[in-house]
């Protein structure tokens, strides 16, 4: 097996196939651990992780939180409205800051595409990028298709529909990575505003017909729509977007009978999906969460650099 | 320093395109004013007032302008001074420059231009040419006194890096600078299409999730002020044009006879937007670098003269700005010291431009364009000189930049071709690259 020698995760476009299939791998040994009673190994025990968020996040943040805490790692959460980052201090200052306390891993998030990069071109601890702009968010596309391989058994020869806004989405750039590295057909599909140009030359078909993109697809990943785009004049309204573009029963009718739904969450219901379908019998969007801290847990386990026996 | 009276440049290769002149000639200089041009310039004795200065195997040209810079005084002397910016453009090979009205406060009152002036004269290096702003404070509403500036010295008027959007504002600001005869700088941007934009729009855009500024908003600023330069008879110069739309628009106005000129600067004929990939903010300015087709047109525009010059848009921007989120890091690279070489390695070497045509674009259109009395050899003017060796390797090294920034893209890179000597006005004020 490949030996993994990143000292960062920055984002799935560098990996090979065969560190994906590494994490993949070392996610599913970890998945056990969340079902014991005592949910802790000692992998990481004595090492010091920093969550370090400039942008909101429950789910990542706190996947990420108990990830370190199940590998008994010490855990520290920064976010940016409690970091001298609102005194005036630059990011590369508090980054130095933050390296000067002898930390292990520094999990970053950031509204700006390439932070997580520019960190760890500074910085000697791990970087792990938990979402930079609209660039990358690694772990999410990791755990996604942890997901889909648990239930698909294997990526190859699968089609998978990314839906949405996929212009400001570092989720659908991540999956779009992972996925055609493993062999899937991707496309993409939502108005024409939220298409960023050439994104076909990633390998991926671009449609603005919700149907073409339900049609034949084993998975129908709908991404979040971000409120707020609606004032920059990309789409007429909320209403408008959920009519041509929202996941329901009617548009589902010509769905495969497996099809999966995911959604990298938090869900605006209506919108992206109707309640039924989120919560319906092919949903798998909270089975995501649960494989969240897995895949955590791997790559922290990972790019820690312990090469010793695992568990 | 001793005080040279009189001086020959011996064995040169001078290359005046506006004389005509191509061949190995002395010159003499007597007074700060070129006296003769002549082969095997027979030296008179040796006195202690002249200097014989042999540049055998080396070429020429009339002193360089370099028409677009931003020297950040006033106001931002920790990015450039007059004086900083002046040894960058000495070390680059430059005889004149001409700043760029944003500085703070702005050259939109004959104070700072007269400021600018004598700063420059206490620095007593190259010759500092200020522009001056179009609108009061740039801020696109309500014209400068342009008459005023002119008198004080401005050479032409542009709100660069501000960009007029109200179309009747820049209306008036070409008819009325008409009658000073000052040509109208333009920084061709629709704010509205560029937004919050930090690199180009396209397939590197797209996968690095950063937003994107679309050529469409450079080139249809190009197609209006193309439109109000023709109907009111003025004339526009637009500024560091980066797109294959935008050079083909400049091609059509000349034919039909349109009074508009441009300029590129050497990273937009260098680089394409590949440079943005590792988040690298000494790649981001604006305009941005756009590609493989945009670079192609503009060599192009430059081999059949749609490009009238070459200007650096040199920008400096401290190492802490810079060193930021490339979201947040302003826009702009400094350029004096490498235009040159750029230009030579990238169009000369590869066959786009003649060396007459180098000097064309980076000293005697330049001239022209803003009515300097120079970018030419001839008995009578100036002697301002730059002596150039074209085969002089060197390499960009950030710690001997002269410009008080260091945000260049091209740090590290070999470059060829250097100004060794730097002639203004008689005074040698760079000697085997090195300034005195």
């Amino acid at each position: 097996m490949v030996k993994w020698t990143r000292k960062d995760l920055l984002g799935i476009e560098e990996l090979s196939v065969e560190e994906i299939v590494l994490i993949l791998e070392t996610a599913e040994s970890f998945k056990e651990v969340s079902t014991r009673s005592i949910k802790k190994v000692p992998a990481l025990r004595g090492q010091t992780v920093v969550n370090f968020f400039f942008e909101p996040s429950t789910r990542t943040r706190t996947s990420f939180e108990l990830a370190a805490k199940r590998l008994s790692a010490d855990i520290l959460n920064i976010s940016a409205s409690t970091s001298s980052v609102v005194k005036g201090e630059s990011l590369k200052d508090t980054a130095r800051n933050i390296e000067a306390m002898n930390v292990d891993i520094i999990v970053v998030r950031h509204a700006s595409s390439g932070v997580p990069h520019m960190l760890a071109k500074l910085l000697k601890p791990s970087i792990i990028n938990a979402g930079d702009g609209s660039h990358e968010h690694p772990t999410q596309a990791l755990l996604d298709i942890f997901t889909i391989k648990e239930k698909k058994g294997s990526i190859q020869g699968l089609n998978v529909s990314i839906i949405g806004d996929i212009a400001h989405s570092r989720v659908a750039r991540s999956n779009i990575w992972g996925l055609t590295k493993l062999g899937a057909r991707v496309s993409v599909c939502g108005p024409s505003t939220l298409i960023p140009r050439d994104i076909e030359r990633m390998g991926v078909k671009a449609t603005y017909n919700i149907e073409e993109a339900i049609e034949g697809a084993d998975v129908l990943m709908a991404l979040r729509m971000q409120l707020e785009r609606q004032e920059k004049n990309l789409f007429p309204s909320i209403r408008e977007y959920a009519i041509n573009f929202g996941l329901d029963k009617e548009k589902l009718a010509h769905a495969k009978k497996d099809v999966l739904i995911m959604h990298p969450g938090p869900i605006n219901r209506g919108v992206e999906l109707t309640s039924d379908i989120a919560d319906g019998p092919h949903s798998v969007i909270l089975e995501q969460v649960t494989n969240g801290i897995a895949v955590r847990m791997a790559v922290m386990y990972l790019v820690s650099g312990d090469d010793g026996e695992r568990l | 320093m001793k005080m040279i009276k009189n001086l020959i440049i011996k064995n040169g290769h001078i290359v005046d395109p506006s004389s005509n002149l191509n061949g190995v000639m002395d010159v003499l200089i007597e007074d700060g004013k070129i006296v003769s041009m002549a082969k095997d310039m027979r030296v008179a004795a040796k006195r202690d007032d002249s200097e014989v200065l042999n540049v055998s195997g080396k070429k020429v040209f009339p002193g360089l302008i370099d028409m677009h810079t931003h020297i950040r005084e006033p106001g931002r002397e920790d990015e450039e001074t007059i004086k900083t910016g002046s040894r960058a453009a000495a070390k680059g090979g430059f005889a004149s420059i001409c700043c760029m009205a944003n500085t703070t406060p702005p050259v939109d009152n004959q104070g700072v231009v007269g400021f600018i002036l004598s700063e420059s004269r206490k620095v007593g290096l190259v010759n500092i040419y200020p522009i001056g702003a179009v609108t009061k404070g740039l801020r696109g509403d309500e014209l400068a006194e342009i008459g005023e500036l002119k008198r004080a010295g401005i050479v032409a008027i542009s709100d660069d890096g501000n960009p007029i959007q109200n179309s009747e504002v820049m209306r008036r600001a070409l008819e009325y600078s008409k009658m000073f005869g000052l040509p109208v700088i333009s920084h061709c941007e629709d704010k509205f299409l560029s937004l919050d934009g930090v690199m180009n729009e396209g397939y590197i855009s797209t996968l690095l999730g950063l937003r994107g500024i679309p050529s469409v908003s450079e080139s249809v600023m190009v197609a209006r002020d193309i439109q109000l330069a023709e109907t009111t008879g003025s004339r526009l110069h637009i500024a560091h044009v980066t797109t294959a739309i935008s050079i083909s628009l400049i091609r059509e106005a000349k034919k039909k006879g349109i009074r508009v000129t441009c300029e590129v600067t050497p990273h937009h004929f260098t680089l394409t937007e590949d440079s943005v990939k590792d988040f690298n903010t000494n790649a981001k300015m604006n305009p941005p670098l756009r590609t493989k087709d945009d670079i192609d047109a503009l060599k192009e525009g430059l081999r059949d003269g749609t490009i009238d010059a070459i200007a650096s848009d040199h920008a400096p921007h401290t190492e802490n700005e810079k060193d930021v989120e490339f979201d947040n890091a302003p826009f702009g690279i400094i350029g004096l010291e490498t235009s040159l070489s750029l230009a030579i390695m990238e169009l000369v070497d590869k066959g786009i431009l003649t060396l007459s045509q180098l000097v064309e674009k980076m000293s005697t259109n330049p001239a022209k364009i803003l009515g300097l009395n120079k970018g030419y050899l001839k008995a009578g003017e100036d002697a301002d000189i730059t002596v150039v060796d074209l085969e002089r390797k060197w390499v960009a090294d950030k710690d001997r930049f002269e410009s008080k920034s260091k945000n260049s893209p091209f740090i590290g890179w070999e470059l060829k071709g250097m100004a060794t000597e730097v002639i203004v006005g008689g005074k040698i004020i760079v000697r085997d690259g090195k300034i005195i």
